[in-house]
């Protein structure tokens, strides 16, 4: 890998795109062993791994939307960055075809006789039916690439010289979009999890999966950022104040994440109501506690007071083990989320559930390196960018 | 006139920049107890005149920790010893319910803790300081910008002191006298 500091490009990214892609081809080619040994482990698995790649990519959505909404200065040489984890989301309407596939192994309300048999089933039937389950998905990813694709292309544009025209395109753009991202993410975690307990209702679920995946993306970029910065590349435009900024917006929706799923919690634990407790009996049973206090430890306390203080923000070491524990976390809570449906006793880890990450990451990571080498790896057309190198935290 | 004692001494300086060059010139020689003045911020002050990291983020952290325990335990202690009441038949210790209170305690003590402590390190609410003696200084607060050495300041020397603040750049040196 190499920096070319004049005209702000990646060169050499050839080792890498190979690991990535073999990783990649490797896990899939691996998972697909599951299919064929057991089919509803492989596709839980799958759909384990698949949820976390794309609430990443959706996270960094977000994140460009918020940007061009607020009009950051700091955060601008982070965003090709951003963009290129962004413009990777539509790729993943590929990897649904699986899930689209194994529907009958993954969701309860596809199966017509246990529906039937079912009064509150049944009566969902107009929303959970396979047909408008694949028309939903397809239209949330034509609307994220219909928003992703302006977006992108705008900024490109600005490489060759910034106009004004174009700044008013990426907020126009932003503005709508983001209460279409809102709504799209929200309804995508509904259909894509929630409905995996058909029973079970929480009007919170889509805020819990976005923050979560939000985490996710600011982590991924740290640990990016940190890998290039050790080959010697982008440590002229990503510096210590960048990450300092990057820690901080971790920390703050670790918080964030916290307070969803605690709100979430402390209704339903309030309430008592059969329907929604059953979700968090399920994994109270056997094992699963370890998962559960996991998942709150990690996933929030550990993080929280590790980031606390402003020298754990600013030291590169313990930000990259740090955003590593945290992807981890991230995962576990996806897990958390999934698995239970399928094993109820207890954990169950398995092959696939690794062999499911490193394919679909793999072959994610593998999109990223290929389109951040075509173009400038920073918006370095974008008016804000001489102000975001020299950015400083009082 | 001249009869007061001596508290302090100041200077005038041109412009931001040369209040910036004049701090670090301060930073780097034996005066401690010296002060900048302007009407607005200046961004890059703090670390010109060599000011450390406040360690009010030390005060308030214990503070939160400890609070958040206590409003824990507070809110355990009242319902289950204090004055135990059934609550939609949940157990008497239901400790799921007390994080909210427990998390408000935290933020409002450390909220306060960090306002007040802020307050206390920056020795305020105080009524009055050496620089009011001087007439001039009351620009400060329009176009002009100051630097303040205190009389308390172990190298403090009525004569020494002003020359340093003239070989600094210093204009309209003036010396603090009680009772002026």
């Amino acid at each position: 890998m190499k920096f070319d500091a004049a005209a702000f490009k990646l060169t050499d990214l050839n080792s890498v795109q190979v690991r990535s892609l073999g990783i990649g081809v490797l896990g899939l080619l691996l998972t697909v062993v599951g299919y064929f040994t057991k089919t509803e482990q492989f596709f839980f698995s799958y759909l384990t791994a698949y949820l976390f790649w794309v609430s990443i990519a959706l996270g960094a959505l977000f994140l460009v939307l918020l940007f061009h909404l607020t009009g950051t200065v700091w955060g601008v040489t982070l965003r090709r960055i951003l963009e290129t984890l962004m413009k990777v989301l539509p790729y993943m309407a590929i990897f649904f075809i699986p899930v689209l596939l194994g529907a009958h192994h993954l969701y309860e309300w596809s199966h017509v006789d246990v529906v039937a048999a079912d009064p509150i089933l049944s009566k969902k039937t107009s929303y959970l039916n396979i047909t408008f389950f694949a028309i939903r998905t397809a239209f949330y990813f034509t609307v994220w690439y219909l928003i992703a694709a302006k977006l992108y292309k705008t900024s490109l544009a600005m490489d060759g010289g910034a106009k004004p025209e174009h700044i008013k395109t990426l907020k126009k753009v932003s503005a709508p979009g983001m209460i279409i991202f809102a709504l799209t993410t929200t309804f995508a975690s509904f259909d894509w999890i929630m409905s995996l307990y058909p029973h079970w209702y929480s009007t919170i679920f889509g805020l819990y999966f976005f923050s979560g995946g939000l985490v996710g993306t600011l982590t991924l970029v740290i640990v990016i950022g940190l890998y290039m910065n050790k080959r010697g590349a982008m440590d002229s435009v990503i510096t210590v104040e960048h990450y300092h900024d990057l820690a901080k917006f971790t920390f703050g929706f670790i918080i964030f994440w916290g307070y969803m799923g605690f709100s979430q919690y402390l209704l339903i634990w309030y309430a008592n109501i059969p329907e929604e407790t059953i979700f968090y009996l399920d994994r109270w049973r056997g094992t699963w506690p370890i998962i559960t206090m996991t998942v709150v430890l990690g996933h929030f306390l550990i993080p929280f007071v590790g980031l606390l203080s402003r020298n754990s923000k600013r030291n590169y070491t313990y930000l990259k083990y740090m955003s590593i524990f945290i992807l981890i976390m991230h995962w576990v809570d996806i897990f958390w989320l999934v698995i239970p449906v399928l094993h109820t006793s207890g954990v169950r880890f398995c092959i696939f559930d690794f062999t499911a990450m490193a394919g679909i990451g793999g072959i994610f990571m593998w999109l990223f390196w290929k389109q951040l080498g075509k173009h400038a790896a920073v918006p370095m057309g974008d008016p804000k960018f001489e102000e975001s190198l020299k950015h400083h935290n009082p | 006139m001249k009869s007061g004692k001596i508290e302090g001494v100041i200077a005038e300086f041109e412009n931001p920049a040369a209040l910036i060059d004049a701090a670090e010139k301060m930073r780097d020689s034996e005066y401690t107890r010296f002060d900048c003045h302007s009407p607005f911020p200046i961004h890059g002050m703090d670390k010109a005149m060599g000011e450390k990291r406040s360690v009010l983020g030390w005060i308030v952290a214990p503070v939160a920790f400890l609070m958040v325990l206590v409003g824990f335990l507070f809110e355990g202690w009242t319902s289950t010893i204090a004055y135990p009441l059934v609550i939609s038949g949940k157990p008497l210790f239901s400790y799921q319910a007390y994080g909210a209170v427990a998390f408000a305690l935290m933020v409002l003590t450390s909220a306060g803790t960090a306002l007040f402590g802020m307050l206390a390190l920056n020795k305020l609410p105080r009524f009055h300081h050496p620089v009011f003696y001087s007439d001039r200084f009351a620009k400060v607060t329009d176009d002009a910008f100051f630097v303040s050495i205190e009389a308390k300041d172990a190298k403090f020397d009525e004569k020494e002191t002003v020359e340093f603040l003239k070989s600094i750049g210093g204009r309209e040196i003036e010396l603090l006298i009680a009772d002026d």
